[in-house]
């Protein structure tokens, strides 16, 4: 236990990617099973526990110490599953020789009933020292908020065997913890475990941008071109009455979009995007799909606003025939001719974008038909479906980033490498009336920079800083002062969590405008105006 | 006589009136009597000083030879009388030099601990628990919260680390006097023999320990002279606020760590930017404050400098009379 507890205390202080998966792939190779693999399935939430709620959490502290001492500890340490793994009374000759096991911890929750659960709780604080308890209160009350996705949990599984990440997608739903063969294939003491399991994920194919001058290269009639649709990319998969929804990484989304789901009365496996609204009548924008996201239920009234839909562009199987190294332009074929089988309500054909050359594609990207489409793609006629994102088949053409100019107002420390710069900024542009303009933070960027300019920036922050905050600087910034910076972002949502009432997408920072005065830099309405468009 | 007239607390410290001393004054005054070498303890302008040898060596390095009119050095276990005043000092086990001062009058005895802990360090004498009827006790840690984990298996994370990520350099944030030299022979003691690269503010202090008798090994300044030093793998010990400063920049993808006791809390470590937290402290946790009560025997506590009230609340419930002491001008944060 105390091993899992000191990888999660790592992991979630360890903000660079190569120190996580560094971090994850030495726990797999020093711990065995089935511990490795109960922990794995904790990270990416695979792991079913009966959870305790926080309620009684708290009356099993106060019935073992004084609630005021309680009290005063809670309030000065703010969080309650660590408050209570300190506070945890040890009676002193009723410590155990030895601390449980991860796998002895989860065998018991799970053997736990309801009723007993509170108790059986108790038994395993009592038996575990504080970073032990507190790895397990984290188990029992669900969400381990460690900063580690599931899909970065596969990297480090990849890394850990020496395969590709798509090869842990592949098989990842036909596996179950503690995930024993698996483990046992990747250190190469066994053959591939073999995927039984119906409706499985097949690692996607992926683009690449288009860079400066690689359309030269390109001839125009050996590629397709589509919309780029800036939904969500999905693969539906139905098999043997089995119905899954999966991301582009492989997590099973089914849950939360049950109205496409039920609507795959197929067997076969698609490719597309996921949108909102009625593909015969109108698509929705993304501020309207993002009603539908990151939501744990979806109510009826819910479906029913923002119905979702699948715009296909890909068809990998059908029955029990695999498509995938047929050329695009015969998937093509079959994928028109199966998607008119389907509930056009449900799903549609993503269209081709007519062209002859690529002056007059450049043109139909700058101006798309609809504010959901974020540019073009392109497909080799002749290129199989392969995973991953080999250069050459297939390039996304973007469109160009929306820019404002807007004051630099706070900065915060960066972390490893960047940890004595001001490396985080917050941003702001002018609201109010004239005369009493203030600065209204819209977004926060912290690259787009190179490292000369980041020394630049580093000192101004330095030598402006009016207020510090822990890491955090703010920065003198009004009418009369200020940095402004030039920053690129690919669209703008509707946000109520921000005083601004907009949210960036992917903002980064263009350019420095050492020239730009800060009084004439943007103003909220600009970006208003981009929200109503 | 009431224990209130033996000691309490004034603007400058806390005030003797009988023998007309302070202790740890905070403000320049006539005779000060100083618990240990920290500068929120030992201040510089008084018209003399008792205090150890050790912490009026570290004075003298700190401050220049001149930092006092006068200095007398306290034998520990010895008693000295000042007007009629029976004064010893025994030691705290916080830092090198470190004493608790125990004031005597008139069948009353009162302990000042100033700052201590109660584990096993290499770098400084045990705390002795004396026997009093009024102790006044520190509380930096004075919530049921903090528990110190052995300081040996904070160091093996450490080192666990610094094999796990060769490539970086840890740079380990210390407190110049006490603890960078605790850390430091703890690695030693961990079996850890490269060279350990420091911060230019710990040189002098560290050359003071290694000259007490304290092996720290070799230990290199942290600079780039002549250019190209690579401290990929290196384990740099530094006062923390330099990690946030420009001086760091000459390290690669530096891992930072923090030695203290706040580092149990990990919002702490997380606003602080701290990679890797290394609970380490100074400081007596809560069981060894509420302990170290109890062994005094002291019918009342005075708590002071740090979290008062739930110390105050746990001797509540013992049946040990206590009060908070208003001290004014020490470093709540100080570990």
């Amino acid at each position: 236990m105390n091993r899992f507890a000191e990888l999660l205390d790592r992991l979630v202080l360890t903000p660079s990617r190569n120190g996580k998966l560094t971090l994850l792939t030495d726990y797999f190779r020093s711990v065995e099973d089935p511990d490795r693999g109960l922990a794995l399935a904790a990270i990416t939430g695979d792991l079913n526990i009966a959870a305790v709620k926080p309620a009684m959490l708290r009356t099993l502290v106060t019935e073992r110490m004084d609630p005021v001492l309680f009290g005063y500890s809670y309030d000065y340490v703010g969080d309650l599953a660590e408050t209570v793994s300190l506070v945890w009374p040890q009676t002193p000759g009723n410590i155990p020789n030895r601390e449980p096991t991860l796998g002895e911890v989860v065998a018991k929750l799970q053997a736990a009933s309801r009723s007993d659960g509170p108790k059986v709780l108790a038994g395993l604080l009592d038996s575990a020292g504080i970073s032990a308890r507190f790895a397990i209160i984290k188990l029992v009350t669900g969400g381990l908020r460690i900063g580690v996705s599931a899909r970065l949990a596969k990297q480090a599984l990849a890394d850990f065997g020496t395969v590709d990440v798509t090869e842990i997608e592949e098989l990842w739903h036909g596996l179950s913890p503690p995930y024993t063969t698996l483990f046992a294939w990747l250190e190469g003491k066994a053959e591939k475990p073999r995927n039984t399991a119906l409706a499985l994920f097949r690692p996607v194919m992926l683009s690449n941008p288009l860079s400066d001058g690689d359309l030269e290269k390109l001839d125009p009639v050996d590629y397709a071109a589509e919309w780029k649709w800036d939904g969500i990319r999905v693969q539906a998969v139905a098999e043997g009455g089995i119905r899954r929804l999966y991301s582009r990484t492989g997590d099973d989304v089914s849950g939360a979009f049950p109205d496409l789901a039920d609507a795959m009365h197929f067997s076969a496996t698609l490719d597309g995007e996921l949108l909102v609204g009625d593909p015969r009548e109108a698509t929705g924008t993304f501020s309207d799909l993002q009603q539908r996201l990151n939501r744990k239920t979806v109510t009826s009234k819910m479906q029913q606003q923002y119905p979702a839909f699948m715009r296909c562009y890909d068809l990998l199987q059908i029955g029990d025939e695999d498509l995938r190294a047929l050329p695009f332009r015969e998937r093509r074929g079959r994928l028109e001719t199966f998607v008119k089988t389907l509930d056009p309500s449900r799903f549609d054909l993503s269209p081709f974008v007519d062209f002859t050359d690529w002056q007059a594609l450049e043109e139909m990207r700058r101006a798309p038909p609809h504010p959901i489409v974020e540019g073009v793609m392109l497909k080799r006629w002749d290129s199989a479906y392969v995973a991953g994102r080999p250069k050459g088949p297939w390039f996304k053409w973007k469109r160009d980033p929306h820019t404002v100019d807007a004051v630099l107002m706070y900065a915060q420390r960066g972390h490893g490498k960047r940890s004595s710069f001001y490396s985080d900024y917050t941003f702001g542009v002018w609201s109010g009336a004239e005369g009493e303009e203030e600065l209204v933070p819209v977004g926060k960027a912290y690259f787009g920079f190179t490292d000369e300019e980041l020394k630049q920036i580093d000192k101004y922050v330095r030598d402006n800083t009016v207020e510090r905050f822990g890491p955090v600087r703010s920065v003198r910034a009004d009418r009369d002062n200020g940095l402004v910076l030039e920053v690129a972002f690919e669209g703008l949502n509707r946000s109520t969590r921000h005083k601004s009432g907009v949210a960036m997408r992917f903002p980064r920072i263009s350019r420095l405008r050492w020239d730009k005065p800060a009084n004439e830099a943007d103003r909220i309405e600009t970006l208003q105006a981009l929200l109503d468009r | 006589m009431r224990a209130s007239d033996l000691l309490h607390p004034r603007p400058e410290g806390l005030y003797c009136p009988p023998g007309d001393f302070f202790i740890d004054p905070v403000r320049p005054v006539d005779r000060a009597l100083v618990t240990h070498g920290h500068s929120d303890h030992a201040r510089s302008g008084h018209r003399s000083v008792l205090a150890t040898q050790q912490t009026l060596d570290i004075m003298g390095l700190r401050y220049g030879e001149d930092f006092a009119g006068t200095t007398q050095a306290a034998q520990l276990g010895e008693t000295i009388v000042l007007n009629g005043v029976s004064v010893s000092f025994h030691p705290a086990g916080h830092v090198l030099g470190s004493a608790q001062i125990s004031v005597e009058h008139q069948g009353t005895r009162i302990v000042a601990s100033g700052d201590y802990k109660r584990r096993k360090d290499a770098t400084c004498a045990p705390f002795e628990p004396i026997q009093c009827d009024v102790f006044i006790t520190e509380a930096t840690f004075g919530l049921p919260v903090f528990r110190h984990p052995p300081d040996t298996e904070e160091i093996t994370r450490l080192l666990k680390s610094a094999a796990q990520f060769p490539e970086r350099s840890h740079l380990v944030g210390a407190y110049a006097l006490g603890k960078a030299q605790r850390v430091m022979r703890l690695l030693r003691d961990a079996g850890y023999d490269r060279p350990l690269y420091i911060h230019g503010a710990l040189a002098k202090l560290s050359e003071y320990y290694q000259s007490q008798g304290i092996d720290l090994g070799t230990l290199e300044p942290a600079t780039v002279e002549g250019g190209g030093q690579d401290f990929a793998g290196a384990i740099v010990v530094g006062p923390p606020s330099a990690f946030a400063d420009r001086w760091a920049r000459r390290f690669p993808d530096p891992i930072s760590c923090f030695a203290s006791g706040w580092m149990r809390i990990r919002q702490r470590a997380k606003q602080g930017g701290v990679e890797l937290p290394l609970i380490i402290s100074d400081h007596a946790d809560w069981d060894e404050l509420t302990a170290t009560i109890k062994e005094t025997g002291a019918e009342e506590i005075w708590v002071t400098h740090g979290r008062e009230e739930a110390l105050v609340r746990w001797c509540e419930l013992e049946g040990i009379a206590a009060r908070p002491l208003h001290l004014v001008g020490y470093e709540d944060e100080g570990d």
